[in-house]
């Protein structure tokens, strides 16, 4: 897709899963573009994927999800994997830019989600944040890493390099506008095809008030390890209760200190 | 209808030095309340406990920073990011009021210098024999800092909720929680260290009474924080930390059974009894602590 850049406009990712193969070139290209020395072999003995999961390391993953029916799509065709190229939503709601105590994490010119290397301190409150275990920590920087959307790649007029090495078109990039028109038509294809399973996850503000990296998904969000709209919930949500709950207690706790310690009679 | 909480988080790996940290605070904040307790309800003679409480407050803030900064590893030089936003042509104060870990640091720094000053000035009143400072001006600048201490004991329970971490997230009784159980360890901590100053003696049997009223505050909000949980449908989560709830328990227990025997002890004789120091002091003391410490890490490790 050939797509002029330009700051000040929303830029994201349309990720069909419908589509994916689960060759992993868009992990290979993503390590390769940002410097990824990657996680050693492990042997996860549960599953065809050699990766695990997004970390530091890892700021695109390919998730097999090997454990569906063991059921034809069509007769004759083997079992349905699911598939999905897992990256970070850039939410527009971002529960790790919330918590985000140093203000390392920023929303860039291309409406993106960018944890800046020099001011992160690694405390890693936003990882206890982030819905979607997106974000690791850096062993040999301590700082905190994620998928960047290409930020350096979009400053200079290119396409982040997943996008660019997705040999399915899987990963389509572009101005979040017309991913969503794409999604949409997208989907309504897949529905006029009696493929009713297929869902849009992220595309409209139910989820973290949208996603700039959304997907097209063939089972419920849970199956792919995505929170539902009703589990997609930021982490000050807790404040009100949470501080709430502790003065109450303070109140009672005072109360019944003066009550214990209280001068009683003379000496 | 229950409501089931799914959650797809890493956890972020908050394990010993923040362990240690959230029971310095609960044990720093505590003793600073109650020290402002006993010098704002107590007698005179509260006074030395009360001290004790200042001293213990010192040490446990001032190790605080230091477990905060050795965990954030090799960015530790970094720890003062906290506090100033660094970000290339935005630099400015950080202060994100919805965030506790931001809140919390300010707080923290904050809780430094009333901790300093009333250590301070517990030992020079011990040097000098009398109270340096006018009692009136010494109780306004403690009930200041005791609101202070109060949020740096709560919030480290408030900063795991705001996250979106199984367990954690799923209750609103941490905060609440942490401070109750900080408040029980510190004033078992000032009744054991009253062995080290008799003249404080006074003061024992109604500091484990405070003790007991404390750890039923603890013991209900441990009941709140596993209906919570449970509601929520992360209990499971609980089960391989059984055993350091079962500390936490006996810590609750051994406070209630104490506070007991001295409240029929004070029936008896009178409250301004001085009771004896006793071994049961030093080993319900020792319990009380090591459930405050247990009740922390089954809270962290639990989710992690």
């Amino acid at each position: 897709m050939a797509t002029t850049i330009k700051a000040g406009e929303s830029y994201g990712f349309f990720t069909d899963t419908s589509i994916c193969i689960g060759c992993k070139a868009c992990e290979v290209a993503c390590k390769e573009w940002n410097q990824l020395e990657g996680n050693s072999p492990n042997f996860l003995a549960d599953s065809f994927d050699n990766t695990g999961d997004l970390d530091a390391q890892n700021w695109r993953h390919v998730k097999f999800i090997e454990q569906v029916p063991d059921q034809s799509a069509t007769a004759g065709n083997g079992t349905a994997w699911l598939m999905m190229s897992d990256v970070c939503k850039h939410c527009a709601h971002a529960s790790c830019m919330e918590v985000c105590p140093t203000g390392a994490i920023v929303r860039t010119e291309f409406n993106t989600v960018f944890i800046q290397q020099d001011v992160c301190n690694g405390c890693r409150n936003c990882i206890a944040a982030c819905p979607y275990s997106v974000i690791g920590i850096n062993q040999q920087t301590g700082t905190a890493h994620k998928c960047t959307l290409c930020y350096d790649r979009l400053q200079g007029g290119l396409e982040p390099a997943c996008a660019k090495a997705c040999p399915t078109q899987s990963i389509k990039f572009g101005p979040l506008a017309e991913l969503q028109q794409a999604a949409d038509v997208r989907l309504a294809a897949l529905h006029s095809q009696g493929v009713s399973q297929a869902q849009l996850y992220g595309r409209d503000d139910t989820v973290y008030g949208g996603l700039n990296a959304f997907f097209l998904l063939m089972d419920k969000p849970e199956t792919y390890g995505l929170p539902n709209a009703s589990n997609a919930t930021l982490p000050s949500r807790n404040d009100l209760g949470g501080y709430i709950g502790a003065a109450v207690t303070a109140v009672l706790a005072v109360v019944a200190g003066l009550v214990a310690l209280r001068r009683r009679g003379s000496a | 209808m229950l409501f089931l909480a799914e959650h797809f988080v890493r956890a972020p790996q908050w394990t010993w030095y923040i362990l240690f940290y959230f029971f310095f605070a609960g044990i720093a904040g505590g003793a600073y309340l109650v020290a402002t307790l006993l010098r704002l309800s107590g007698d005179p003679r509260d006074e030395p406990a009360a001290r004790i409480g200042f001293y213990i407050a010192l040490p446990a803030t001032l190790i605080c920073p230091i477990l905060l900064t050795a965990d954030l590893g090799v960015s530790w030089i970094r720890f003062w990011h906290m506090l100033v936003n660094v970000t290339p042509g935005d630099t400015s104060l950080n202060f994100k009021y919805w965030s506790p870990m931001s809140v919390g640091v300010w707080a923290l720094l904050v809780f430094g210098f009333f901790v300093f000053v009333s250590a301070l000035e517990a030992w020079l009143s011990d040097r000098r024999g009398n109270a340096l400072v006018p009692a009136i001006i010494n109780r306004a600048f403690n009930v200041v800092g005791a609101v202070v201490a109060i949020f740096i004991a709560s919030y480290t329970g408030v900063l795991l909720s705001v996250s979106n971490q199984p367990v954690w997230s799923d209750t609103w009784a941490l905060g609440g929680l942490f401070l109750a159980s900080g408040l029980s360890g510190s004033a078992a901590l000032i009744a054991m260290l009253i062995r080290n100053r008799p003249d404080a003696s006074f003061s024992l049997g109604r500091l484990h009474q405070a003790d007991g009223y404390f750890s039923v505050l603890e013991l209900a909000l441990i009941f709140v924080f596993f209906v919570t949980v449970g509601a929520a449908g992360s209990l499971g989560r609980e089960l391989p930390w059984l055993p350091l709830w079962a500390i936490a328990i006996a810590g609750v227990a051994g406070s209630l059974v104490e506070a007991r025997g001295h409240m029929r002890m004070q029936a008896a004789a009178g409250s301004g009894t001085a009771a004896g120091i006793r071994l049961d002091t030093l080993v319900v003391s020792l319990l009380v602590l090591l459930g405050v410490l247990a009740l922390r890490a089954a809270v962290i490790f639990s989710a992690q």
